[in-house]
């Protein structure tokens, strides 16, 4: 797959001399949903914003589609949408009248079939008339994701999406994310839950203070920097571990009727068969066993710590 | 260029014009017909005649002029300033769109309002007195180019303002004095010599004497002085916005 967006040593100093990005390089490939994590002022919003055009990069470059979005910035934007973090409409205006705008502002002939259905997606068609003043603030939102799905973008920013609204836009925003996907769309997002990275990005990516620390495939995150917990559960509790056991990293749950025990799957070897082997030693009497494997949440406490250290 | 942007942003600007129909025709009918009532039956029945036109049609461009000028300067600036103030320039600044698109999209929408103004100014100007226009074309063209410029002023004063009292202060402290001070109800001759050397440096006085000619046929300084003034002052106008957004200045950090 080509990449659709280039980033390459991307700096950016705000006019106070604050380094907000500190040589940011990237390749995003088309079709894939990436998603950026990172805490409050790790620099996310200042690189899609210089990404889309409203912030001037200090130095470095990027392309979309090839095209540089500095000499080439009418190509490059006519094929990015962006959903902003900060919710910002024109009150006095209709809900069907600012989406239109944003369609003719990109320079797209009028289609309102096709608003039609994006509205309707976005279960927005009922309040077109309406005042954007007269909408609640996930409404708000939902207008912001129908504005940059107007022109039909081939490279989609949401800019924290999910901060602040209800489950069920959240919900309808996945399945709207799934669906452009579908159509072969480039979906960029950065999110504080990463319940959400989890659920739907293709790669993560990990934002700290104005650098990239990793971009990983999702899955390859999960099991690479994973630690998988292993609970056995007994069928009579025991008030001690056992000398037997007392070598293994374990701890006693449950009142004593579970033990867990912690390993990391990047290990050689994980330890389960000596373990078991070890609790049959011990006399106890297994009832069940289960294993989990840690969150992306756990990783990611772990690199931005790890990185503050 | 992207002209689907140019018209979208007019549309869109125009919209808010539209919405406020009533208050933006009546304000205009109501301002002339007191400004008759006070200078035209007031003082005009003192003044009867200056440069052989009666005082209530000779203060008709003036009163168009004044009119003209502050609505291109207010529409122009609040329409660049509002988008800035409640954050939609974001979309702006991220379209496909090069400054020229944007500027004709606002100022066009400003100008626009503000001909609007000054045609209502004209018409009900004419209920009053007897109106006569020596040069149609010219007074058409001198009504062109001060909405167009007057709100590319406005444009680039929207740009700078950081809140709403400085969106307010150029109109009011500059540009309301020097449209009073610029002949818009009397003419440079009657003021004492001195005054009618340190008048000239009023370029409002410029205009006005230019739309008055295509009036009257009479002028306080040479048409082709006013075309020039008026068209080097848009020219200079195009040069700070394009400056501005080459620069990014107070809209692109
Ligand atoms: N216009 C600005 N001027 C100066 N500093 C800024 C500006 N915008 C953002 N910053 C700073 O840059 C850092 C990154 O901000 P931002 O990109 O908004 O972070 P995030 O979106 O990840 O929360 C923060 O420390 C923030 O204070
Ligand atoms: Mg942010």
């Amino acid at each position: 797959m080509p990449a659709i967006l280039t980033i390459r040593d991307l700096r950016k100093s705000y006019s106070g001399g604050f380094e907000a990005l500190k040589g940011v390089t990237l390749d995003i490939e088309e079709g894939e949903i990436l998603a950026l994590l990172g805490p409050n002022g790790a620099g996310k919003t200042t690189l899609i914003s210089t990404i889309c055009g409203i912030i001037t990069p200090s130095s470095g470059s990027v392309t979309v589609g090839g095209h540089d979005i500095i000499n080439d910035f009418r190509a490059a934007r006519s094929l990015i949408g962006l959903v902003p973090q900060e919710i910002n409409l024109e009150p006095f205006e209709t809900v069907w009248n600012t989406v239109r705008f944003s369609r003719g502002l990109f320079g797209k002939s009028r289609n309102d079939a096709l608003i039609e259905d994006i509205l309707r997606k976005l279960s927005l068609w009922d309040k077109r008339k309406n005042r954007i003043m007269e909408l609640s603030g996930g409404m708000k939102r939902r207008v912001l994701i129908a504005k940059a799905l107007s022109h039909e973008p081939r490279v989609l920013f949401l800019d924290e999406p999910t901060a602040g609204v209800d489950v069920e836009l959240r919900k309808d925003m996945w399945n709207i994310v799934a669906e452009l996907k579908a159509t072969g769309v480039t979906i960029i997002l950065t999110t504080h839950y990463i319940e959400e990275a989890e659920a739907i990005a293709d790669r993560v990516g990990v934002i700290n203070a104005g650098a990239l620390l990793l971009v990983e495939e999702k899955e390859n995150l999960m099991t690479r920097m994973g630690k998988k917990q292993l609970e056995v559960q007994l069928s009579a509790p025991v008030a001690a571990l056992p000398e037997e056991l007392a070598h293994h990293d374990l701890q006693l749950a449950n009142g004593g009727g579970a033990l867990i025990y912690t390993y990391d799957t990047r290990g050689e070897r994980t330890g389960i068969t000596a373990l078991l082997n070890d609790v049959a030693q011990a006399g106890l009497v297994l009832a069940d066993v289960q294993t989990r494997q840690s969150s992306l949440e756990d990783i990611f406490v772990d690199l931005v710590s790890g990185d503050a250290a | 260029m992207n002209w689907t942007a140019v018209a979208s942003i007019y549309r869109f600007e125009m919209a808010r014009f539209f919405r406020t129909l009533m208050q933006s025709f009546m304000s205009p009918v109501l301002s002339t017909s007191l400004y008759f009532v006070v200078f035209g039956a007031a003082i005009g029945s003192r003044i009867d005649q200056v440069e052989g036109i009666d005082y209530g049609a000779f203060i008709v461009p003036g009163l168009i002029m004044l009119s003209v000028m502050t609505q291109a300067i207010s529409n122009a600036s609040f329409g660049i300033y509002f988008p800035k103030f409640i954050g939609t320039i974001y979309e702006l600044l991220s379209a496909p769109v090069n400054f020229l698109e944007i500027v004709l999209g606002y100022v066009g929408a400003a100008a626009t309002k503000a001909l609007f103004i000054g045609v209502v100014i004209l018409a009900t100007a004419s209920l009053f007195v007897d109106l006569t226009i020596a040069h149609p074309i010219a007074m058409v063209l001198f009504m062109l180019l001060t909405c167009l410029s007057f709100a590319l002023l406005g444009f680039i004063i929207g740009i700078w303002a950081g809140n709403f009292e400085q969106l307010q202060l150029v109109p009011l402290m500059i540009v309301t004095p020097l449209v009073f001070l610029g002949g818009s109800f009397y003419s440079i001759s009657m003021l004492p010599p001195i005054w009618q050397k340190i008048t000239l440096f009023n370029p409002v006085v410029y205009l006005i004497s230019g739309f008055r000619w295509a009036f009257f046929d009479t002028a306080d300084v040479p048409v082709g002085l006013s075309l020039m003034a008026i068209g080097g002052f848009t020219v200079a106008c195009m040069a700070v916005i394009w400056w501005i957004f080459k620069t990014g200045w107070r809209i692109r950090s």
